[in-house]
Parts: structure tokens; sequence; C-alpha cells
């Protein structure tokens, strides 16, 4: 009996231990909470900080973050969601699910100023194709890229967020002659993927001269694999930008916790994690700066975004012109 | 009839609950998305245009699989020879490994800068050009060949040996045995091949893209897809996937309807043997087919086993804690699958006097391998959702759903020896008496091990390799192999990814091997 009363007391006092220590439940996407990804080094720091369990929860990619918040409503566990670009701003700030942020105005490295009342910026980066350095005549702009006869692998606007970037880079470009830039394109597509990752792999196997991902993906080979054989083709048109954002759930029940959380994500203890494991650019720069090898990636000297307000118009239009073009 | 009242008519209560079990899990999941979805369900023109190509793809590629399927299966029927065994399963490997690993398999071996084009270009040869259509009949005629190659085999050596004794001593050619002893059996067993390849088809979407080349091979369940993730129009998506399971009902039944029953007097399970294909040419013919399919379906794996070798020996504890839970969701898989498709089995086959009905319950059995996998995860997830946390259910919904999707695949391979068991020795077992669990325990079972322990092998190996309805309810912490897989090149990690590839090959096919292995103990196959 002396054994079990002591148990239990053990017991009961883990439980209210687990009780005191509140949980902020923050939803992302897969790749964010792996052991390679930033999820694992910014839960340490965050929960260093505030007394709490920090609980991530990982659903597919950003437009998978943004239905699964849809389909569980204002019943959602969800404190943060952190993982949504600002192509999916404008329609996640119209479901009312999101709480306005009133923290202090931050000081943002990004390439645009930033206005938005809901929702905060923790990381960015261009699209742009990767290829092999050795590729000769690397093209700068889609019109050359039309005009030769490079072969490139690129993802279904329909299925990826990188696909649906292109997807608005070349409208944000060409407007009323997206259609007929991705007339000329058709024959230089090989594919169109689900996702990132296939066409990745393909451009990898070597299937295509280029592949549509970030201007920061030859840090990854660079930094992690020691392989400077990567690098991407600057494009006199632009470079359409991906801004990723968190906004705080107005439902939560943690809703100082969510703010605490915001504001940490501005902070060095989170951004300084970003660039080796998220691979993009931090939205603030922190102060020791970018690692090494971030200062060889290529710089746009112009940047594309549609305002959150058109983006959605914008897709639904290119998306059409696009069918129409590649359906041919 | 009172003398039927066998277990086999026990059983019926638990057959008709098990079909009903698969009717609610699909029509419970459609229904709950389209409660939740608001406002209308039209259907936009391109949604049409996207069934057209699922038709179109799915009945191409079943047929090009079964038709190639006939002579690799009366090939490897009619021959034996060491490392067959091996083989056979070895050749089954394509059918259960996860989508974006066979894509890359078949790329490395097939793709503009592949081993095909450039043993061609040594010639001066242009590379190959495998996108189009023409891409997504080969990725599909590379998953489903093994599996049409095994169901058809099944057929052949279902045939009683005492027919080929008898047909060789009347001197029957191969012309004769073709028409006399093969083709009925063809008959018998190719529609529902057919049948189930074409069901599988309907759902495929990541591989009819890659390989499709463009918006050209949109699918309906990517139109599911842009519904569910680009318009968040739930009402469009359970609309298309019902749109998508009336196509599928519609296939099964025809298929049914064209089937004949294959006449099932047995013989005396001798082990066959042909005297009618020992010529020169069919001997020949015969080795060229095996190698050819061997080749085809191989040298992708070869090509995935070369790219994850380097890797495996760098593969963490995260990966084995993620192997481990694999295996147990397929452990769970199985006995669902099994649970299941045994009460069904037995039921359909002792409905044999009422047709109707028994085509009624396998067609809604086969539903649940062409309902949508999106629409279900999201249905069973708004389901789940009010009364508890999906999160904490992951494993075991994973564990259930992939255990009823395994079940079209353990039907087509139980019925017919249920049936057969029912027809030959029901009338034995009746009038000896032998009923309820004895009847099962010597009869029943021992007759129907082979396709037991088949069913058991392909839910297991199926389970292990598919991402299914995981990615809605996935815990960060608690990842399967294959959702891994996909995080790992999500991450840039194509390395790390390419040995998780290979460890899950190897389980997939050990996993299979024993428990097919384990069906067949003193058969061969």
């Amino acid at each position: 009996m002396k054994y079990l009363a002591t148990g239990l007391m053990a017991l009961s006092a883990t439980a209210v231990s687990a009780q005191e220590k509140p949980v902020l439940n923050v939803y992302t996407y897969d790749s964010f909470v792996t052991e390679w990804g930033p999820g694992p080094a910014i839960e340490k720091a965050f929960e260093e900080t505030c007394a709490c369990d920090l609980v991530f929860t990982a659903a597919g990619d950003g437009a998978a973050l943004l239905a699964r918040l849809r389909l569980e409503g204002a019943r959602t566990k969800a404190d943060v969601v952190l993982g949504l670009d600002t192509n999916l701003t404008g329609a996640a700030a119209e479901t009312g699910l999101f709480a306005q942020y009133d923290g202090a105005a931050i000081a943002f490295d990004l390439p645009v100023e930033w206005e938005d009342d809901t929702f905060v910026p923790y990381d960015w980066g261009y699209f742009a194709f990767v290829h092999d350095r050795a590729l000769a005549d690397a093209p700068d702009s889609f019109r050359a890229l039309a005009d030769s006869d490079l072969k490139i692998v690129i993802q279904d606007p329909r299925s990826s967020t990188p696909g649906l970037g292109l997807l608005l880079w070349v409208k944000a470009a060409y407007g009323d002659g997206a259609e007929s830039i991705w007339a000329d394109l058709s024959d230089n597509i090989v594919t169109v993927t689900k996702g990132w990752s296939e066409a990745y792999g393909m451009f990898l196997e070597g299937e295509a001269d280029m592949v549509l991902s970030y201007t920061t993906s030859p840090a990854y080979h660079l930094i992690a694999e020691d392989d400077d054989s990567k690098t991407t083709a600057p494009f006199t048109e632009g470079h359409y930008l991906q801004i990723e954002v968190a906004g705080a759930v107005a439902s939560s029940d943690q809703p100082e916790l969510a703010r605490a959380f915001l504001d940490f994500m501005v902070t060095d203890a989170f951004q300084s994690v970003i660039p080796t494991t998220n691979w993009m650019y931090p939205a603030v720069t922190p102060e020791g700066g970018l690692p090494k090898g971030f200062d060889t990636l290529v710089t746009p000297e112009t940047a594309l975004l549609f305002p959150a307000g058109e983006a959605t118009e914008a897709r639904d239009t290119a998306l059409e012109e696009w069918l129409r073009a590649l359906g041919r | 009839m009172v003398a039927r009242a066998g277990p086999v008519t026990a059983l019926r209560p638990l057959g008709f609950s098990a079909a009903a079990l698969v009717l609610v899990l699909i029509g419970g999941s459609v229904v709950a998305v389209l409660v939740r979805a608001e406002g209308g369900f039209s259907l936009a023109p391109q949604d049409w245009a996207a069934l057209r190509f699922t038709v179109l793809q799915a009945a191409l590629s079943a047929l090009c699989s079964v038709v190639l399927a006939v002579p690799v299966a009366r090939a490897l029927a009619r021959r034996r020879f060491a490392g067959r065994g091996v083989l056979v399963t070895l050749m089954g490997a394509p059918f259960i490994l996860p989508v974006i690993v066979a894509v890359l398999g078949l790329v490395m071996v097939f793709g503009r800068a592949g081993w095909v084009s450039d043993l061609l270009g040594v010639f001066g040869i242009a590379p190959l050009n495998i996108y189009g259509l023409k891409g997504v009949v080969l990725a599909h005629v590379f998953f489903n060949l093994p599996l049409a190659t095994r169901l058809i085999l099944q057929g052949w050596l279902a045939i009683p040996a005492e027919r080929f004794r008898l047909a060789a001593s009347l001197g029957a050619g191969p012309r004769d045995i073709a028409r006399l002893l093969e083709r009925p059996m063809l008959r018998a067993v190719l529609p529902g091949t057919v049948m189930v390849i074409f069901l599988i088809c309907t759902t495929s979407f990541a591989v009819a893209l890659a390989l499709g080349g463009g918006p050209r091979a949109t699918t309906v369940e990517l139109a599911i897809y842009q519904a569910f993730r680009f318009d968040f129009d739930l009402g469009r998506a359970a609309v298309l996937a019902l749109l998508q399971l009336a196509l599928s009902a519609v296939a099964a039944m025809v298929a049914l309807w064209v089937a004949v029953p294959s006449d099932a007097s047995g013989g005396l399970d001798r082990t066959v043997e042909r005297w009618d294909a020992t010529r020169t040419g069919l001997r020949v013919m015969d080795t060229g087919l095996i190698v050819l399919a061997a080749l085809f379906l191989l040298l992708p794996l070869l090509a995935i086993a070369l790219r994850g070798l380097p890797q495996i020996a760098a593969l963490d504890a995260a990966v084995w804690a993620a192997a481990w839970r694999s295996l147990w969701v397929a452990g769970v898989s199985v006995i669902v699958t099994l649970a299941l498709a045994l009460p069904l089995a037995l039921t359909i086959a002792d409905l044999r006097a009422r047709p109707r009905v028994a085509r009624g319950v396998e067609i809604v059995v086969y539903l649940a391998v062409a309902t949508s996998p999106l629409v279900i995860g999201t249905g069973l997830f708004l389901l789940i959702f009010p009364f508890a946390d999906p999160v904490a259910l992951a494993l075991p919904v994973t564990a259930l759903v992939n255990g009823v999707m395994a079940l079209p695949f353990a039907l087509r391979a139980m019925v017919p020896a249920a049936t057969e068991t029912e027809a030959r020795f029901g009338r034995l077992a009746a009038s000896l008496g032998l009923t309820g669990t004895a009847r099962l325990r010597l009869l029943t079972l021992p007759r129907l091990r082979r396709s037991l322990g088949f069913s058991a092998a392909l839910a297991a190996a199926l389970s292990l390799g598919d991402l299914g309805v995981i990615t809605l309810f996935a815990d960060p912490g608690e990842a399967t192999l294959p959702l891994l897989l996909y995080r790992l090149m999500a991450g840039y990690q194509m390395d790390a990814a390419a040995g998780v590839a290979l460890l899950l090959l190897a389980l997939s096919l050990g996993v299979f091997w024993l428990l097919d292995r384990g069906g067949r103990v003193d058969a061969e196959v």
C-alpha cells in the first residue's frame, strides 16, 4: 500500500507539473519539424524563454496547412500557424480565423516593404531555376529560355507551392503576355510534377538542365554537401518572392503565449537557425550576419510580388492561361 | 438445404458486416466531406476532361498490363528453373513501391538521361522520351504487371494437373491446350484482373502527372486535390470523389458481368508437368519473355538499390524507429485485411446460388481501392475531429485504412479458392457432418492457405509502402517510413532518402516473401 500511495503521489505530482506548464500548439509544414529542419532548435530556444511546452503539428505544405485549419475551424487547437506564404495570406485572412498582431514595429530585412496587421514574416526567398554551373549559355530571361533548347522540370501550380510561385512569377513579369510565354516554354518543359521533391529529384538524376527551385538551393549543396557545382540563373525580368509568415489563431486559449512566440520569431535565437535548416533568407538578418556560402548566391535586382489582396485573382487568371497554353 | 448450414453460412452475417464496414468507411467519409462543404457542387468543364483522361489512361494501363501479363504468366506456369520463386517475389516489388521512388527508378532507367538512353547514345540514337500518355501507361504497367502476372499465374496453377495429363495422353498440342484448358481459365480470370488494375489506376495522380508531361495528364484525383487545396471547395472535391466511385462501380459491374465463373471441379493437387511445352521454339519464347519482363521490372529496382546502397550504413535511429512503426502498422493492416477478407470470400463463395447478391458484395469491396485517398483521409479527419485528436489516432487509422485498401486484392485471390473449395468439398464435408471450427480448421483454412498467405503478403507490403491517409493525421515525431522518405526529400536530403527507399524496398520484399512463402510451405509456385 505504501508503495502504491507513493506511486500515486508521484503520478499526481507529474500530472500537476504538466498542467502548470501551458502548451503552445504550432501548426506548420512537414519539413519544418524534421530533425534536420528548424523545428527542434527553435522548440528548445523558445521553451527556455517561455516556461511552456511548444508542440509542433505538421500538415503537408503551406496550402495543406491552411486547408487543415479551415477544416478544423474555430475548434482548432492551433494557437499559431507557421508556414503560410504571401500567396495564401489573402485567403487566410478572409477566413477570419486569425488574430491581429499588435506587436512592436519590426525592421525587416525584406526586399519589399512589409505591411500587414495579421501575419509576421519569418523567412523569404526568390524562386529561380537551378542548374549545373557547367551549363553553357544559361538563359537570362523566360524569353531566352523559351527560345533555347534547354529542358526544364517544373511543378504543378495546383498541387505545389513553388509551382504556384512560378505561375505568378511569369504573370507578374509578363502580365497579358504570360500565356504566350507559356506556349513558347511548352517544348522546354520535360514534365510537370506534383511537388518540389519529384522535380528536384529528377533534375539531380540528370533528367533536365534546370529545375524550378529557389536562389538559396545552391547554398544547401555548398554548405551541407560541400558541392559548389549548382547555381541559379538570374533573370532580367526579376524574380518572384516567397515570403513565409506566421499568424496567431483568433480562437487560441493562449493568446499571450502566441504573441510571445511571434515576438520571439523575429529575434536572433529563431532567425539564426533559419538559413542552414530551412535554406531561406531570415526575415531579420541576425547579428552574426548570414552563414558563409550565402554570399555566393545570386541576388536578383528586381523582386516581383503580387500584394496579398491581388494574389488570389491573379492566380485564377494565370492558372487558366497556364492550362490553355500547356494543355494544347 | 439444412445440410448446408455449415460454418460458411454461419459466417454470412460476418461477411455482410465486413462489406458494411467498407461501405460505411467509404460512404461515411465522402458524406462527411459533402456535409462540411458550403455552397454548390458544380463541376467545371475541365473536370470532365480530367474524367475522360482518367478513364483513358486507366483503361489503357489495365489492358496493356494484362495483355503483357498473359504470356509472362504462361511462361512462368510452364517453366521450372532455379531461382524461379525468388524471381516471382522480386518481380512483385514494383507494386509495393512508394510512388516517388518508383518514378525516380523508372526515370533512372528509361528517362532522357537514363541507362537505356545512354546505351542508345552509344549507337548515335536519340534519347528516349517517355513523357506523355505513353509514360503514364509505362509507369502503370511497371506497377501493375506483377500483380496481373501473379493473379493470372494463380489461374494457371488452379488448372488441375490431371487435365494436362489427360490432354497429353490424348496427344494435344499447345494449340489444343490453349483452346481447351487455358482460354476458359483466362475467360474467368482476366475480367477481374483488368478491373482491379483499372480501379487502381483511376486514383493515380503523382505518377500520371510526373510522367504525363504536363496538365494534359490531369486525372480526377488531381482535380480533387486542386478543389481541396487550391480552391478549398469541399463540395467539388466530394462530388468528384463520387464521380470517381460511380465510374469504378460501373467498371466493376461490367467486369463481374463479363466474367464467367470457372468450373471449379478439381484434381488431386499433383504437381503440373507440361508435356506440351517441351518444343524448342516454345522454350526459347518463354525464356525470352521471362528475361524481358524481368529486365523491365528489375532494372528500375536495381537503379534504386544502387543509389541507396552507399547510404544504408548512414541511416540513423529515427529511420529505424520509423521502420519499426511501419512494420507495426503493416501487422495490424494484415489482421484487418484477413479478418475482413476471409468471411467476405467465404460468404461470396457461399452465395453462388444468389449471384446478384454476391456480385453486389464484391463491388462494394472493390470500391475501396477506387476511393480518393485524399477524400477518405479528409472525411475520416472530419469524422474523428469532434470526438478525439486525429493526431493521436494517426497510426491506428492508417492501419485500418491500409487494411481495407488491400481487401480488393485479397478477394481477387481468395474468392476463386473459396469457391473451388466449396464446390469440391462442400458436399463431402456436409455428408461427414463437418461443421463449425472443425470445418474451418480441417478444410477451409488448409485449402485457402496459399491465397491467405498471398493476401497477407500483399496487405503487409502495400501498407508498408503506402502514404495513405497518414499525411493528414501525422504526428511529427511518429512518421512511418514512407512519410519519412517524403520529408527527407522535401528537405534536400536526397541521399538519405535513397537509403530509406532501399530499406523500404528491402522490408517490403522481405515481409512479402515471408508471408507469401508461409502460405505455401510445401507448394511449388
